[in-house]
């Protein structure tokens, strides 16, 4: 035990409280699961929605006192808490819609929402990680339990694929990232960020430099792997088109959200004195991301595999802001994320619900006539698009404005320029959907929809109440981020 | 908080678009066409102010905040160049109503609450005088519009309605870059704002950043005007949209892209305007013929329009690029004059498709015979369209040629071209559809034209004939603000170009 070792305070408890009660509650399930013998425990999911609530309380009453924890090791400050709170809501919002599909697919048990409340657990820390070590343990917490998720339902074939793909090129990222963690050990002496940050720019320690830019680029490909950034996106459309669909809602807003936090975390506390090198890396990959993003997904005829491209899309326009490096970035960053999250997870609660056992309606062609047969599921579509289109009064023109605001403000004119033609390539694809629900008679697959389930309905009322109310009044939300967005 | 008619008059076709969605089908189509009266109605109260003394000024000005970082304002205010068009805006959408009383059978509360979204999006951006709010609202126009062309339209209604959307969208994405970047050079989307600090010297935007911005904001009206050769969208838009929408994009939404060239194009970038005027006068010109030589040969009515909107749009940028008064009033009062007769083009033309189901030119012919009083409109009409003296379009075509013609004579040498070509092709088209014999087809199918018709489409007849006559109506207040206009569009420029003082227009 060193000699300066104490023990840590009241206050520092309640600053990891969300981690720890989404870590009891996921415990609660699993022991439930296995006190109720043969046949698999049904109905937990009201217990993970409790954890989850109290962890979003505990979050924000662990905001009211920021500080760091445990020597260091975290940091609750507005950005993490931030963070913390998207990522809770994304869990709520998915674990709301997933009752009725698990319970559709024969698969209603109690690991799977042990499992999302791990995940979150892993999120959680990685949003208010403030050390390398932290970082790569919350990583890992939050990408095993994705694994698993991704191949939850174990009979079908194209979730057992997604999750070996998922978890075989993860590992391998993931690698990248831990030995990048240790250049930078070897060279600081430290793995926490704040350390990093003074000894990464000390003149006496210049001839390093190479070695720290290497050591940022490994851990760059571990970052961009898992917020699925070119060149390391090639497992996003496998994964997210072949894991259970509420599954793809989760994992395409929450881990990604939590990825990108601790990616801007780390490179502008640790390597904020670095920024002219991995600037202009950021702004390629960055366009890269943009470009394959949008344009595979004009090819696409399945419509989980499009908006994984999407989702591609969508992560090159916050590496746009990261790009930017200014705290006007950071802003933008995290009023896109939480954007990006209700109108995806609305997207894919859709697509769950109309999916059908097996997920046999996942083709753009299924939703023919969507408008007629239900008219309020189609208009909530159809908002969630134009918002991912990213036309005005919906959440997502303002996350883009947000975002090429901070990019032409940081002098970046050709990244935006080329940034919002893009976004202009990506109408097309979004409004194939459109045209297809609107202009197209019924299809088979429409006409035999049954009603929304509650759990899904609530889960797209508040996705589309979301989408509209940052859409009309931004400031909601930007004034937190802009609290939020000063970094350490 | 003070609420302005004007705020009213922008925010009740809002609130009408939620009203019919809520109300039950059956009413929905007599809703929408009460509310969109009463809107009329409400609107006209916008003029008084304008008969005052002067004509000029601006009015019904509400100036709050709607966003705090960055800074955008909910900044409206009305003054003499988008009186009219909105004014013809909240005109134009209860008669749009009125044509569509019996053709739209489908989902006819969902088309009534498009078209009313469709009339909020189109006042928002002829009042906004915050650039944010304008882009929002030029935004907002492209999604009710989208759906009424791909719900309601003809046989290739998708394909017309995705070029649109994505024509229009390609061009405005530019445009918000060149928003921003103001923004970042000024710290503030107000319009009224940035205007006064480039007149007073207090930001300058040096010619290698006015030419790009100007070009982003420019093409972004340029596409919706359009200007050839960035019409290709037209045709098929307006040839698979439903009558209504036809009637909606022609009279109103292309004047949005005429109405963003004069308002901002002008004014904020004096200097790029006046150096790239040559250029864009030269495509006009190249519009104003190619679109008339097109419109000739169409065998289908509603692309002979289309094609002709392509030429008549052509003489307001001609007229706009003058930097004349004259041009200028010409090109704003050419703009409410395409926006009456080509309105009322595309409704007769959508009275006859409701009767026989065709647009070919070529399956008419003898209509006279059947149905006289519908051939008189029409003629009225295709006169009008022509530019015949006491009707509206002259005085607008010639007030441009005269304001062009203080620049350059080479310019209006052509251009004129454009009035021959206009009465080629109306006049045989008129004589292709209207006289001769009558058909068999067309004896069973011509019907007169019915009260409800008649009522949608006289208030344009009269509109046509008051405007060629009465045009003190209109044109001190459009000459007030457009005089401000050009004083503007000077502020800023660091040499003299073109001046319009006749002696050096002949040195030219």
């Amino acid at each position: 035990m060193p000699a300066d070792f104490s023990f840590p305070s009241s206050v520092e408890y309640i600053r990891i409280l969300p981690e720890m009660i989404l870590v009891v509650f996921g415990t609660i399930i699993m022991l439930l699961e296995a006190l109720s013998g043969e046949a698999p425990r049904k109905n937990t999911a009201p217990i993970a929605l409790l954890g989850i609530a109290l962890a979003f309380g505990s979050a924000v009453y662990a905001g009211t006192m920021p500080g760091p924890a445990f020597q260091n090791f975290l940091i609750v400050d507005g950005f993490g808490t931030f963070f913390r709170m998207l990522v809770l809501l994304v869990g709520f919002l998915a674990v709301l819609c997933s009752g009725s599909y698990l319970e559709r697919e024969g698969a209603d048990s109690g690991e799977y929402f042990a499992l999302v409340l791990y995940s979150l657990t892993g999120q959680c820390l990685l949003a208010t990680a403030n050390e390398l070590i932290m970082v790569f343990i919350g990583l890992e917490i939050s990408s095993i339990a994705t694994y698993i998720l991704a191949g939850y339902l174990r009979d079908d074939k194209r979730n057992n694929e997604a999750a070996i793909k998922y978890f075989l090129l993860g590992s391998f990222a993931t690698a990248f990232l831990l030995y990048g963690v240790a250049w930078i050990y070897g060279l600081t002496g430290s793995t926490n960020l704040n350390v990093i940050r003074t000894a990464v720019v000390d003149p006496t320690t210049a001839h390093a430099h190479a070695m720290v830019g290497a050591a940022a680029a490994l851990m760059f490909a571990g970052f961009a792997f898992k917020v699925s950034a070119a060149p390391f996106q090639a497992w996003t459309p496998d994964v997210y088109q072949g894991a259970p669909a509420p599954v793809t809602a989760f994992m395409s807003a929450a881990p990604k959200a939590a990825a990108f936090a601790v990616f801007i975390r780390v490179y502008f506390t640790g390597f904020g004195g670095l920024a002219e090198r991995w600037e202009p890396i950021v702004w390629m990959s960055a366009l890269a991301t943009m470009i394959i993003g949008n344009f595979a997904a004009l090819m696409q005829a399945n419509i989980k595999r499009m908006l994984a491209y999407s989702s591609i899309a969508h992560a090159g326009y916050v590496m746009v802001a990261v790009t930017a490096h200014s705290k006007i970035g950071t802003e933008a960053a995290m009023f896109y994320l939480a954007a990006y999250a209700f109108m995806n997870v609305g997207a894919f609660a859709i697509i769950s619900h109309f999916g059908r056992q097996g997920e046999r309606y996942v083709q753009v062609d299924d939703f023919a006539g969507l408008s007629e047969k239900q008219p309020a599921t189609a208009a909530m579509f159809a908002i969630f698009l134009l918002s991912l289109i990213g036309v005005p009064l919906t959440a997502g023109f303002f996350g883009k404005f947000y975002i090429f605001r901070a990019a032409l403000d940081a002098n970046l004119i050709w990244l935006t320029i080329l940034g919002l033609l893009n976004s202009a390539v990506a109408a097309y694809y979004y409004l194939r959907i459109l045209v297809v629900m609107y202009f197209h008679e019924p299809s088979e697959a429409t006409k035999s929809l049954t009603a929304l389930p509650a759990g899904t309905r609530l889960t797209l009322w508040s996705a589309t109440a979301a989408t509209v109310v940052l859409g009309v009044f931004p400031s909601l939300l930007l004034d937190i981020a802009r609290r939020a967005a000063q970094l350490r | 908080m003070n609420c302005t008619l004007l705020d009213v008059v922008l925010f009740a076709p809002f609130v009408g678009f939620l009203a019919i969605l809520l109300a039950p089908r059956a009413s929905a189509k007599t809703a929408a066409l009460g509310i969109s009266a009463a809107i009329f109605l409400l609107s006209l109260g916008l003029v008084s102010p304008f008969f005052g003394q002067g004509h000029g000024g601006t009015y019904f000005e509400t100036n709050i905040p709607w966003i705090d970082t960055p800074s955008i304002r909910y900044h409206i205010a009305l003054d003499g160049l988008s009186l009219w068009l909105v004014i013809l805006s909240t005109l134009l959408t209860p008669l749009c109503v009125l044509i569509s009383w019996r053709y739209i059978q489908n989902r006819v509360k969902e088309y009534y609450a498009f078209l009313l979204l469709l009339e909020f999006g189109v006042i928002g951006v002829f009042v906004s005088m915050d650039l944010f709010l304008f882009y929002v609202f030029w935004e907002v126009t492209l999604v009710p519009m989208y759906f009424l062309i791909g719900i309601w339209g003809h046989d290739r209604r998708i394909y017309a309605t995705v070029k649109f959307f994505l024509y229009t969208m390609a061009g405005s994405v530019l445009m918000l870059v060149a928003i921003i970047y103001l923004y970042t050079k000024t710290g503030t989307f107000d319009y009224t704002v940035i205007q006064g600090l480039l007149a007073q010297g207090r930001v300058t935007l040096s010619n290698a950043e006015q030419i790009p911005m100007f070009l982003a904001f420019f093409l972004a009206f340029a596409i919706k005007v359009p200007l050839w050769p960035l019409h290709t969208w037209l045709p098929d838009a307006h040839v698979e949209a439903p009558t209504a929408g036809s009637v909606m994009l022609a009279s109103v939404m292309l004047k949005m892209g005429t109405y963003g060239i004069v308002r901002f194009c002008l004014t904020l970038f004096g200097n790029a305007a006046h150096q790239c005027a040559d250029w864009i006068v030269a495509l006009a010109i190249v519009g104003i013929i190619v679109g008339a030589l097109v419109a000739m040969v169409q065998p289908n009515m509603k692309k002979l329009v289309a094609y002709s909107s392509v030429s008549h749009l052509g003489f307001v940028v001609l007229g706009t690029f003058s930097f004349t008064q004259q041009g200028l009033d010409g090109a704003v009062y050419q703009m409410l004059n395409h926006g009456v007769s080509t309105g009322a083009l595309f409704m007769l033309v959508g009275y006859l498709y409701e009767r026989s189901h065709s647009l070919e030119i070529s399956s008419y012919g003898g209509v006279a015979r059947v149905a006289p009083w519908f051939t008189t409109i029409f003629m009225v009409t295709t006169l009008a369209s022509i530019g015949l003296p006491l009707l509206n379009n002259f005085v607008g075509e010639f007030l441009v040629l005269q304001g062009a013609a203080l620049v350059s004579k080479t310019w209006v040498a052509f251009a004129a071209l454009g009035v021959i070509l206009s009465a080629c092709y109306m006049l045989w088209m008129f004589q292709r559809a209207f006289l001769g014999e009558a058909s068999e087809e067309v004896r069973h199918h011509i019907t007169e034209i019915n009260s409800r018709e008649l009522l949608a489409i006289a208030p344009l007849v009269i509109l046509m004939v008051w405007m060629g006559t009465l045009t003190q109506t209109f044109l001190p207040s459009i000459s007030a603000a457009n005089a401000h206009i050009l004083e503007q569009s000077k502020a800023g420029v660091e040499y003299q170009v073109k001046t319009t003082a006749p002696e050096l227009a002949h040195a030219r």
